[in-house]
């Protein structure tokens, strides 16, 4: 079972937190700032697993993270989990494939937003969690074939589209109004570019 | 209203997205949080607007605000709004808020039940899916138990989308509504064959889940697992597969031996690094679980420990992390094989990482010998001196304790070189381990006396140089072992060289700033020291010695009398007020030696941790009953304590007393000392009992040292660990030397004898004597404790409420509570909408296991459930009729035939379940006993008679019975893997085949006919008639609960595009043979089949036919009228066919036992007919699994190639066969009381075999 899954970046900002078993807020929190402190002190070229933090699990829990540019991705995991599995299920390794399965997770990040980074995760929390859906659900790995998730992930997002999506065309336009206003004009249009990008989510 | 809607959209063109938000906050770094709060505000009043999609929007930033921290439960309801949408894009929204802050108390959640059962029946597979996740997040026990068999239903969903989500959120289901899991089982295991790989992953997702807690219940499920495991290619499911195996070996070892093999296979070929660890990792829990007396498993765990190396010696520190991770498995059992790799791991205790370095620890805590351990902690010293951080350095000095303490110290082979270690490790700066190091050195000082005097030694020295502790801030954590080496001092201190100046070590002013505990064990101690300083002194002629001691104390005690810690002041001035007395008492010249060391007497013996919990409570003891009634009850309060303690002795009732005389007093005092002797507890003044020091007979009459004299007793100065891995190596090489010269003296003796190997090997762990007649004191438990170590399971855990038995028949009770009528059920077609589509739910009859599991792999569920009524009818008949021919045999336990015993009770089924799993089990080859074989070939002789006589009842259900076959015959494990394979096809392409797998099974039963060789498969359907619209095929049975019926099932198919319905089935009566037909009808009237065919859907129905006599085989013509309706008309249709009954037909498979069958031949009231078979061209079993099967003959008994077999007819004719194979000869001499029947029979066999 697999009992949480973070994503924070360098700071120990949260970038993404689903947690499988209940945690009330402040707690969740806790988990995100102890994990953060224990995965940000080790070295890149250190193994990937860490024997549980306090918080969260025991002695049966494993912390099985990657460091993926700003981020860290992180999987709480039991035994009943293969780690290198889970390491698999996050990101292809540069040196081995453990499994022969695609990094699915990262990847299928990779593909449905063209060279993921840490901006798409910000903006995007929510499709980011609807493509984690489709790879782990309720704590155990629902599929492991990335063409199958990318699919579904696709399909799903054709039908929001059809369905004129949750923010429409205007709205979109008068925020961008809305933000002429605000001091910082290179960033918003910075931003702006990125947003451009969303309606062609898939491409491919 | 359109204006509103109006209004609200231009609103919403106003309203922050989520982007919109996120980018708010980041241009907000500094006031974040105010910033946010006004947010909040925003999408409070966003919430209130009736547009749905404003709602969608706010919930969706209210998500993302609870990942920054934000509790958000507030919005619960407008969340569950949001839910209900009918558009997919809010819908999805609503759904992922609900499992981000969602949680089972959340109230609102009990509102969601309705809105989630009819997204789960959605048209929208999409719609299911956002529901099913979402549920997974937030499922409740009260959802779990509406929405059980909502979802149960979706396992069966025509999309594997659906399908595999279904199927994982059962597990959730499961968890929280535990009385699911039963009846949803069968449908989940049907799914481990399911088509599509996604949702076959999930299934073995699910059951791996279930099985690791609970793993008892799954054992027999391991022969499916380990089909898939031979034909998945899925490295994701086959991980998940053999970690379960990892879970199943210990319970079973015989598995283990069936898994070595392909585990060997798969570890040898596999290039994916995860796949080869979980294998090694399996392979490993197999042999731990096969550790005792299989020998020729070296090889294996070479192999393993050949992988783990190669990952240990890899590159990526993730392979080298779990390389060393398995390897601490292996250790456990086969620490040899571990050990010769000690430098490579030495090696990686200079890592850099640290979890290698930590995980090469563990490592070594199970590598030391008595021979390395003094080498390994003495690398393991240099290593603390090394490390930098502390953390890692405490690290470093827990292990080298346990490494050195385990299993009682077993490895320490000098005591003096470990209390050197532990001295050695108080020099360390910063450490937060003293107390574990001060509980080692008491631990080792009380529990090995012959080490008393020299730990004594060093303690007096330690707190001698106490300062060195005491002076630097860093070192607080260490102090803790002064406690240690006080009580030490003062407890052992007849063993102290020098008393007085220990004495005085303890007193001195410094101690005072010492935590408080550690200053009470000092004055304590300093007080036992005076003792025995006095005992001492009292001896002497000279008596200002001892004067000048209680001086010494008088003078410095006051000190502690001050200290602010209320233990040490109490026992100062009370140790105090003692001295200050007895000084008196020297001044007056009496003698007070001997009465102040009796206040220290006796010996304080070690108590085992667990030993409170472990006292059995006494026969008529209830913990629970009131020792006082409860207050408002007062008026019995006299009598009741009586009532309670009535049985017991009138000592342990605590009768109030209020004056006591003199007698009764020494009558209780007697008795607390009987009580007291009995106690294991009551730490006793004279160590005269026994059984506390059970490994030492006589503990008294041991030396107290027996030190060996190439070891100085003392080491002047602290100790150097080292000079004793130096000396240790003399003294063992001295050692060598003398037992060589022993050996050659004996072997002198012998003269010279063979034993050459001992004089150069390497010394064995035996060969190492300690240096010390060491004594170790066991720790103590009570009398007659309970073994059980149950202590260590939660009680919370959810996981304890599914240790379910999955193979017990399903009760009427059990059901899921299903909801009325629902769309989902009406859009599958009639035909598979049947009772047995959700068997659990709505099967009336209790299942024997097995045939839930038969039911499963057929999806026809309808016509499967009426054959298996069936068969339960003919095996209940079976069973009655058994009792008949056996007479008191049918009541003995052991049972014939698997299928009687299903029947019979309820609580066997179970037990034929294990059988079952028993027979797969057997099949691993076991070294096979040559004897027995050889006896059994003796005994094949071809005389019948003589044959069942002489050998045992076959017992297929005994392990070793099959085990002393499956021995003849150890290749077929090869072919096994094949054999399976097809098997699998077979139930997965047709239903008929389906069949035949329960005729082979049958044949297995009774003998072990299906065990060599894949039997092609067999079919008992043959093709009744066929036109382009339909097809039947029919199976006729004899009826077991009437003699004269015949049961003639026919499976109709339709072939065509449209409808057929209004069928018909006609047959021409004969003289001897009636179609059965309902009262009231013509005798030609035909028989109305009780279904319609949809388009490509096959059914079953079943026709009675009633025989005058069975002797000989009968045709009869018959009719099939149906209509064939398409959209704008409908035709009659007609099919004419020939129902042939032949007398095999008329027979009922029947088991026999041995030693009835050869009674029968005996009785000779049979006639004997015999006939030949040229040419037949298969294998011997082959040939008996077709006559049981198309003959309906079960096997009695099989030698070689020769074996009897017995079959019954409807009417209770007997037919017995022994059938010979020579070549392509097949001869079969049969008996029978009818010969016609008899010769009709064999007539059929002969046509079968002409056939093939």
């Amino acid at each position: 079972m697999i009992k949480a899954i973070l994503i924070f970046n360098n700071h120990g900002k949260p970038r993404l937190i689903r947690f499988y078993q209940y945690f009330a807020e402040d707690l969740q929190q806790q988990i995100i700032r102890e994990t953060f402190h224990l995965v940000s002190k080790r070295d890149d070229n250190v193994c990937n697993f860490l024997e549980g933090g306090s918080l969260i699990g025991g002695s049966d829990y494993k912390l099985i993270y990657r460091h993926y540019a700003t981020l860290y991705f992180v999987f709480c995991v039991d035994s009943s989990e293969s780690e290198l599995g889970i390491l698999d299920l996050i990101q292809v390794s540069l040196y081995s494939v453990y499994t022969h399965i695609c990094g699915v997770f990262v990847e299928t990040l990779d593909k449905c937003f063209e060279n993921v980074c840490e901006l798409d995760l910000i903006f995007h929390m929510d499709k980011v969690h609807y493509i984690l859906q489709e790879v782990v659900m309720g704590g155990m790995v629902l599929e492991t074939n990335m063409n199958e998730i990318v699919a579904q992930v696709e399909v799903q997002t054709r039908m929001e589209k059809s369905e004129g999506g949750l923010s429409a065309a205007p709205a979109r336009a008068v925020s961008a109004v809305k933000n002429m206003n605000l001091p910082e004009i290179p960033r918003t249009i910075n931003i702006g570019d990125l947003n451009i990008k969303v309606p062609s989510l898939s491409p491919f | 209203m359109a204006l509103k809607i109006v209004k609200g959209s231009i609103d919403r063109m106003f309203d922050k997205n989520l982007q919109d938000l996120v980018r708010g906050i980041r241009n907000h770094k500094e006031d974040e949080a105010k910033y946010i709060s006004t947010c909040i505000d925003e999408i409070k009043q966003e919430l209130k607007q009736d547009n749905i999609a404003v709602k969608a929007n706010a919930v969706c930033k209210l998500t993302y605000l609870q990942m920054l921290g934000y509790d958000v439960s507030w919005a619960a309801f407008n969340i569950v709004e949001v839910m209900s949408s009918s558009k997919f894009t809010y819908k999805r929204i609503g759904y992922l808020a609900a499992s981000q802050c969602f949680h089972e108390s959340t109230d609102v959640i009990m509102l969601t039940t309705n809105q989630i059962r009819k997204d789960l029946s959605s048209p929208n597979q999409y719609d299911t899916g956002v529901a099913l996740t979402g549920l997974s997040c937030f499922v409740t026990p009260d959802l779990a138990r509406d929405l059980a068999n909502d979802i149960m239903t979706l396992m069966s969903h025509t999309k594997p989308y659906i399908r595999k989500k279904a199927v994982l959120i059962m597990y959730k289901v499961f968890l929280k509504y535990p009385e699911s899991l039963r009846p949803a089982f069968p449908r989940l295991k049907e799914k481990l064959e399911d088509p599509d790989p996604g949702v076959q992953s999930a299934a073995v997702n699910v059951i791996c889940e279930l099985a690791r807690r609970n793993p008892k219940n799954y054992l027999s499920l391991a022969p499916l697992f380990f089909k898939l495991m031979t034909s998945s290619t899925n490295n994701w499911v086959l991980i998940k597969i053999i970690k379960l195996f990892g879970a199943l070996t210990p319970l079973e070892p015989r598995l283990g031996k069936k898994l070595i093999e392909p585990l060997t296979n798969l570890i040898h070929s596999t290039s994916a690094m995860s796949l080869l660890y979980e294998c090694v990792n399996t392979v490993i829990a197999v042999l731990i679980s096969l550790s005792s007396g299989m020998p020729n498993h070296s090889a294996s765990i070479q192999l393993c420990v050949q992988k783990l190396r190669i990952l240990i010696e890899d590159s990526d520190q993730n392979l080298k992390y779990l390389g060393l991770l398995a390897m601490s498995k292996i250790l456990k059992t086969h620490p040899k094989s571990v050990q010769s790799h000690k430098d490579l791991i030495l090696q990686c205790l200079d890592d850099k990482d640290e979890s290698i370095r930590l995980r090469a620890l563990d490592l070594l805590y199970g590598m030391v010998s008595k021979k390395n351990l003094m080498e390994i902690v003495k690398k393991l010293m240099l290593h603390v001196d090394k490390a930098e951080g502390t953390t890692y350095r405490d690290e470093l000095l827990t292990k080298i304790i346990d490494i050195c303490s385990q299993s009682n110290y077993q490895y320490i082979t000098n005591f003096e070189w470990y209390i050197s270690i532990l001295v050695e490790l108080t020099r360390l700066e910063g450490t937060r381990h003293g107390h574990l190091i001060a509980s080692q050195m008491l631990d080792v000082a009380i529990r090995v006396k012959a080490i008393r005097v020299f730990a004594v030694a060093q303690m007096a020295t330690l707190l001698d140089n106490a300062h060195l502790m005491t002076g630097n801030v860093q070192r607080k954590g260490i102090c803790e072992v002064l406690y240690a080496a006080a009580w030490i001092c003062g407890e052992f201190s007849e063993h102290l060289e020098n008393p007085m100046q220990t004495l005085e070590a303890m007193l001195r002013p410094k101690v005072a700033t010492l935590p408080g505990h550690i200053q009470a064990v000092y004055v304590q101690n300093a007080a036992k020291l005076f003792a025995t300083l006095l005992k001492n002194q009292e001896g002497n002629t000279d008596r200002t010695a001892a004067q000048e001691t209680s001086q010494l104390m008088i003078d410095r005690l006051p000190l502690f009398v001050q200290s602010a810690n209320l233990e040490v002041q109490e026992r100062a001035s009370c140790i105090l007020q003692l001295v200050k007395y007895i000084q008196k008492l020297q001044q007056k010249d009496v003698e007070v030696a001997e009465e102040v060391i009796a206040l220290f007497a006796g010996e304080l013996n070690p108590v085992a941790p667990k030993a409170q919990k472990k006292v059995p409570v006494p026969e008529g003891l209830d913990l629970d009953a009131w020792i006082n009634e409860p207050p408002s009850e007062s008026e019995s309060e006299d009598e009741q304590p009586k009532a309670i303690f009535a049985k017991e002795e009138p000592k342990h009732s605590r009768a109030r007393h209020t004056e006591v005389d003199e007698k009764e007093l020494a009558k209780r005092r007697e008795a607390r000392k009987q009580e007291q002797a009995n106690n294991p507890f009551y730490i006793k003044a004279s160590p005269s009992s026994q059984k506390v020091y059970q490994e030492a007979p006589g503990v008294e009459h041991i030396p107290v040292v027996q030190i060996d004299l190439s070891v100085p007793l003392k080491v002047p100065g602290l100790p150097m660990s080292d000079q004793y891995v130096k000396l240790e190596e003399e003294r063992r090489q001295k050692e060598r030397v003398e037992k060589k010269k022993k050996e050659k003296k004996k072997r002198k003796e012998k003269r010279g004898g063979r034993g050459k190997k001992h004089d150069s090997g390497p010394e064995s762990e035996e060969d190492i004597t300690p240096a010390h007649m060491v004594d170790i004191v066991t720790e103590e438990m009570p009398e007659n404790a309970l073994p059980s170590d149950d202590d260590d399971k939660d009680p919370n855990d959810p996981h304890k409420a599914l240790d379910i038995d999955l193979d017990k028949p399903l009760a009427d009770s059990e059901k899921l509570p299903v909801r009325s009528h629902r769309a989902a059920e009406a859009l599958k077609s009639p035909a598979e909408d049947g009772d047995a589509e959700s068997p659990a739910s709505q099967e009336p009859k209790k299942k024997s296991s097995k045939e839930k599991r038969e039911k499963k792999k057929d999806k026809d569920g309808d016509r499967k459930k009426s054959k298996d009524d069936k068969k339960k009818k003919k095996k209940h008949k079976r069973e009655e009729k058994g009792e008949d021919l056996f007479g008191g045999q049918a009541d003995e336990p052991v049972v014939q035939s698997e299928e009687i015993s299903e029947v019979a009770a309820p609580p066997a089924s179970n037990a034929a379940e294990v059988s079952d799993l028993d027979f797969w089990l057997s099949n691993a080859p076991v070294p096979s006993n040559a004897q027995e074989a050889a006896t059994l070939a003796a005994e094949a002789a071809p005389v019948p008679e003589k044959a069942s006589g002489t050998a045992p009842d076959s017992e297929p259900d005994e392990p070793e019975e099959t085990d002393k076959k499956s021995s003849k015959h150890k290749k077929k494990k090869q072919k096994r893997e094949k054999e399976e394979k097809e098997k699998k096809k077979k139930k997965k392409h047709h239903h008929h085949h389906h069949h035949s797998d329960g005729g082979g099974e049958e044949s297995v039963q009774n003998g072990t006919v299906e065990e060599e060789e894949p039997l092609p498969p067999m079919s008992n359907y043959c093709l009744l008639a066929e036109n382009s619209y339909i097809k039947m095929e029919i199976d006729i049975q004899g009826n077991l609960q009437d003699g004269s019926q015949v049961v003639v099932s026919v499976i109709f198919e339709n072939k065509c595009d449209n409808f057929l319905k209004t069928m018909e089935f006609n047959v021409l009566d004969s003289l001897n043979s009636k179609l059965q037909r309902p009262e009231g009808s013509g005798p030609h009237d035909g028989l109305s089949v009780p279904f319609q065919l949809p388009p490509g859907v096959s059914n079953e129905a079943r026709f009675v036919f009633t025989m005058q006599s069975i002797v000989m085989p009968q045709k009869l013509k018959g009719t099939l009228t149906f209509i064939i309706k398409n959209e704008d008309s409908s035709t009659h249709e007609k099919l004419d066919f020939k129902l042939h009954f032949t007398c095999s037909s008329y027979l009922i498979t029947t088991p026999c036992y041995s030693d009835a069958f050869a009674k029968l031949l005996e009785s000779g009231d049979l006639k004997c007919s015999s006939v030949r078979l040229e040419g037949v061209n298969m294998p011997f079993h082959h040939l008996l699994a077709r006559i049981c099967f198309h003959h309906h003959f079960s096997v009695v008994e099989r030698i070689d190639s020769c074996a009897s077999m017995y079959s019954r007819s409807i009417q209770g004719h007997h037919v017995c066969l022994l059938v010979k194979t020579s070549g392509q000869t097949v001869s079969i001499d049969a008996k029978c009381d009818e010969p016609t029947l008899l010769g009709n029979v064999l007539d059929e066999i002969k046509q079968t075999f002409s056939q093939c």
